[in-house]
């Protein structure tokens, strides 16, 4: 019965996205106010209700184990742990699918509450929202329903992949989706204000909040899986360039450059078209990944089990979407405005500059990303495009960008009255020197990318310290103080990535072998023992431990685990971990083999990871500082009482 | 600043910007693009030996063997040819015989392959979307192998080191 009643609730849901997209444009047609508009937002509450009640019975029939229904049996079993049941609701496509479109209507509610303050405005990007929302409710109503009947059901189910059995993988979907999907915002705003003739600097100024949050979560969402990839995957890396990650890396660079490009036309009315034109363009790349992760055509990492008439339908919707969006913009971009002259030594133009290296950045991966299927589409042999080409073609694109950034925030608006802060400008260019040699000095005989991104990090972590130094004292407003931290916090984030990055590039020391119980292997200046292997079972796997002894620095045990999932009869590794400030010591345990002279030895891999929590704490800084920059900037458009609208212009938050 | 001026400097910066990022990937792509060959395909028409390839098909059931000193050989077939190979890394965790691989090497000039990179799928009905072209083409697919249920999770390639 559940599973009846949550198919019903997509398809009500699905109506009401229906009903959201008309009524909301007719309430845009009587300027936002009145029985339409009123309806249209009424809707967005009902496509909220019913697909997060659909989505509760989801969970409800994971948390019960009802095999009957075909989705669950696929993501679930009775031995597994109660979260990873619950989990295992957004860990397949029908159910991720549900979730995605839940987080759509969400968003579409939250545009008919707190979105652009003009009423047609809002009311027009509701319905836009709403456009976005019927394209994806269709296709889970239609072609992914997670509430598929199975029959006869099966009695245990064919558990989770025993991978994604992990707590970041629980919340790691979630966060992607919640940054995926609420790029979809930026582009419902971006065209209604296309089809109301809203002003460039206008539409940036509404669009932005809800730029800068999705793209703070999709940073997450992407750390997350980064992190995950790390400790779980069993091989010690943690981006790899996989179709599927490029997919996610795609949005991320166009909505970093649109939350800044977005800065200048509010602040400024500089590149009005172009941060539209991004607004439109990140969603569509959102589209894209899904595409790409959904459909099968690509041999990657991640993919979900194929299904090529669902690429098909993705590909409608990303062909729907992107039609509507360009052809708008072809016909309206010229009532943006033309954006205000800038100087080049201005803050404009260094966010000009910025946006043009992270869109050539996307371009590249865009190119090699989709290349494979070029070919494959011209019946051409198939390649593969390696982490080689990224590295060569997009590091040094963003390191160019991330060598402009420190300076940015010390450069002055070109009509904002005070000169350059020249003083300021030189001291900050003497810390590029600076950064260099501290850079060669630590990063001595490693490979010149890893010692220019290592000065690169330290040159912008700098920067971002001078940054709060000289912005926090002059903010005088909590909003601007908050906005000013926040960017000095996630420039610093990136400046910390790029070390990271940058260590790990270094070709840190990396040792495959195998080991009789009693034998030892060195690595870093540390020396492993295996002391012997022992059983370590757990509530849904069989798991064999090895005992390992460290001596040298950070002496101590460590007991990585090779785990069998008899249910999905798959095998993982759990790694074991030490960290230190210096960095990372990283133990798996592999296959027995027996030796020649009959002994059994196990395979162990050690490596040693230098710096890398630089990584995790760069994006958590990021995060951080992203969402100080929102609440920033949500605190300065709130209305002071008594402070005249031209006081509260005189100090703008960044 | 007058307006073409400006203009100029724009579309300036925008040029350079693009043409180095085109030189790059030109570059790039080079050296990192590696192309599948069958080992229907292999037989056909063998690759230059040193040549960067991925070679992709079955695992033939009782083909693998696991060195004392570390490593593993075995072989993979599309049912119309078969490629031995050699590996000296750690196989991934999902690696099986009859499963679907693709690993990535260079052919010696014994017509053995040495991989440097070997990529299983984990997840049992998964298919590189490569090796089931190549299983097609030579007739030995099955119907309804590799695309069963359709659903599954989002799932990981086990990917040993070196492969970065």
């Amino acid at each position: 019965m559940i599973a009846e009643i949550g198919r019903f609730l997509i398809a009500l849901a699905f109506i009401a996205c229906v009903a959201q997209t008309v009524l909301a444009w007719r309430g845009a047609d009587k300027g936002g106010r009145g029985p339409a508009a009123e309806a249209g937002r009424a809707a967005t509450e009902i496509a909220v209700l019913a697909a997060g009640a659909a989505f509760l019975l989801l969970i409800a029939s994971f948390i019960r184990s009802d095999f009957s229904i075909a989705y669950v049996a696929a993501n679930s079993h009775v031995d597994k742990p109660l979260p990873y049941k619950i989990a295992g609701a957004w860990g397949g496509h029908e159910g991720s699918m549900l979730l995605w479109c839940w987080i759509l209507a969400l968003f579409g509610l939250g545009l008919a509450r707190i979105g652009p303050r003009d009423a047609a405005l809002r009311s027009r990007s509701v319905s836009f929202q709403g456009l976005l929302q019927t394209l994806f409710f269709a296709f889970l109503a239609f072609a992914s329903n997670p509430f598929e009947r199975v029959f006869p059901a099966p009695i245990q189910g064919s558990d989770l992949n025993p991978l994604l059995q992990d707590p970041a993988l629980v919340i790691h979907p979630p966060m992607l989706y919640v940054g995926y999907v609420g790029l979809s915002t930026a582009f419902a705003i971006a065209a209604a204000g296309l089809v109301q003739r809203s002003g460039g600097r206008e539409l940036a100024g509404a669009l932005r909040p809800w730029a800068l949050a999705a793209w703070t979560s999709l940073t997450a969402g992407i750390s997350l899986g980064a992190w995950w990839a790390y400790y779980e995957l069993g091989w010690g890396g943690w981006w790899f360039w996989d179709p599927v990650e490029n997919a996610s890396f795609l949005p991320w660079l166009l909505g970093a450059a649109l939350v800044h490009s977005a800065i200048a036309t509010e602040k400024r009315g500089a590149f009005p078209g172009w941060t539209v034109f991004l607004a439109l363009l990140a969603y569509i790349m959102s589209i894209l990944g899904a595409f790409l992760v959904r459909s099968g055509v690509l041999t990657s990492v991640h993919a979900f089990a194929l299904d090529p008439e669902r690429g098909v339908l993705i590909l409608g919707m990303l062909g729907v979407s992107a039609v509507a969006g360009f052809l708008l913009f072809a016909l309206r971009a010229g009532s943006l405005g033309e954006g205000d002259g800038f100087e080049p030594t201005s803050r404009e133009a260094f966010i000009g500059a910025n946006n043009l290296l992270l869109a050539a950045s996307a371009g590249v991966v865009l190119t090699g990303t989709l290349l494979p299927l070029i070919y494959e589409a011209l019946d051409l042999p198939t390649p593969s495009v390696g982490a080689a080409y990224f590295n060569l073609s997009v590091n040094p694109l963003l390191l160019a960008a991330v060598v402009m950034m420190p300076l940015a925030p010390f450069l002055p608006w070109t009509n904002g009255g005070a000169r350059p802060g020249l003083a300021q400008m030189k001291a900050a260019a003497m810390l590029l020197p600076v950064a260099a040699v501290a850079g060669l000095f630590i990063w001595s005989g490693a490979p010149l990318l890893a010692v220019i991104g290592g000065a690169v990090g330290l040159w912008a972590i700098a920067g971002a310290v001078m940054d709060a130094a000289n912005a926090l004292p002059a903010a005088k407003a909590r909003g601007a103080r908050l906005s000013a931290s926040g960017r000095a916090l996630a420039h610093a984030g990136v400046g910390m990535i790029a070390l990271g990055a940058a260590a790990d590039a270094s070709r840190p020391p990396n040792i495959d072998t195998n080991l009789v119980p009693g034998e030892q292997l060195e690595i870093a200046g540390r020396v492993l023992t295996l002391e012997g292997i022992t059983r370590a079972d757990g509530p849904n796997y069989l798991a064999d431990q090895a005992q390992i002894t460290v001596s040298g620095e950070s002496s101590g045990t460590m007991q990585p685990e090779r785990r069998y999932y008899p249910a999905a009869d798959q095998t993982t590794r759990e790694v074991a971990l030490k960290s230190r400030i210096s960095g990372d010591l990283y133990v798996s345990v592999g296959e027995a083999r027996i030796r020649d002279d009959g002994r059994t030895a196990f395979e162990v891999r050690a490596q040693y990871h230098p710096l890398i929590w630089m990584l995790g704490w760069g994006a958590i800084f990021v995060v951080g500082g992203g969402a100080m920059a929102l609440a920033g900037r949500l605190r300065s458009q709130a209305p002071v009482r008594g402070a005249s609208p031209a006081a509260a212009r005189m100090e703008p938050a960044e | 600043m007058r307006k073409a001026q400006r203009r100029l400097w724009i579309v300036g910066a925008a040029g350079l910007v693009l043409v180095a990022a085109g030189a790059l990937a030109m570059t790039a792509m080079r050296d990192a693009m590696v192309f599948f060959y069958s080992p229907a395909m292999v037989a056909e028409n063998p690759p230059e030996p040193g040549v960067r390839v991925r070679v992709g098909g079955l695992v033939v059931d009782g083909s693998v063997e696991r060195p004392g000193s570390g490593g593993a050989n075995f072989t993979v077939t599309d049912g119309a040819g078969e490629v031995r190979v050699v590996y000296a890394g750690s196989l991934p965790d999902l690696f099986r015989e009859g499963q679907g691989i693709v690993a990535e090497g260079a052919f010696e000039r014994d017509g053995v392959f040495t991989a440097s990179t070997v990529l299983a799928k984990h997840d049992e009905n998964y298919m590189p979307p490569e090796v089931a072209e190549a299983l097609r083409a030579s007739g030995h697919w099955q119907h309804g192998e590799g695309e069963a249920g359709g659903y599954g999770g989002e799932a990981g390639y086990d990917t040993p080191p070196g492969s970065r």
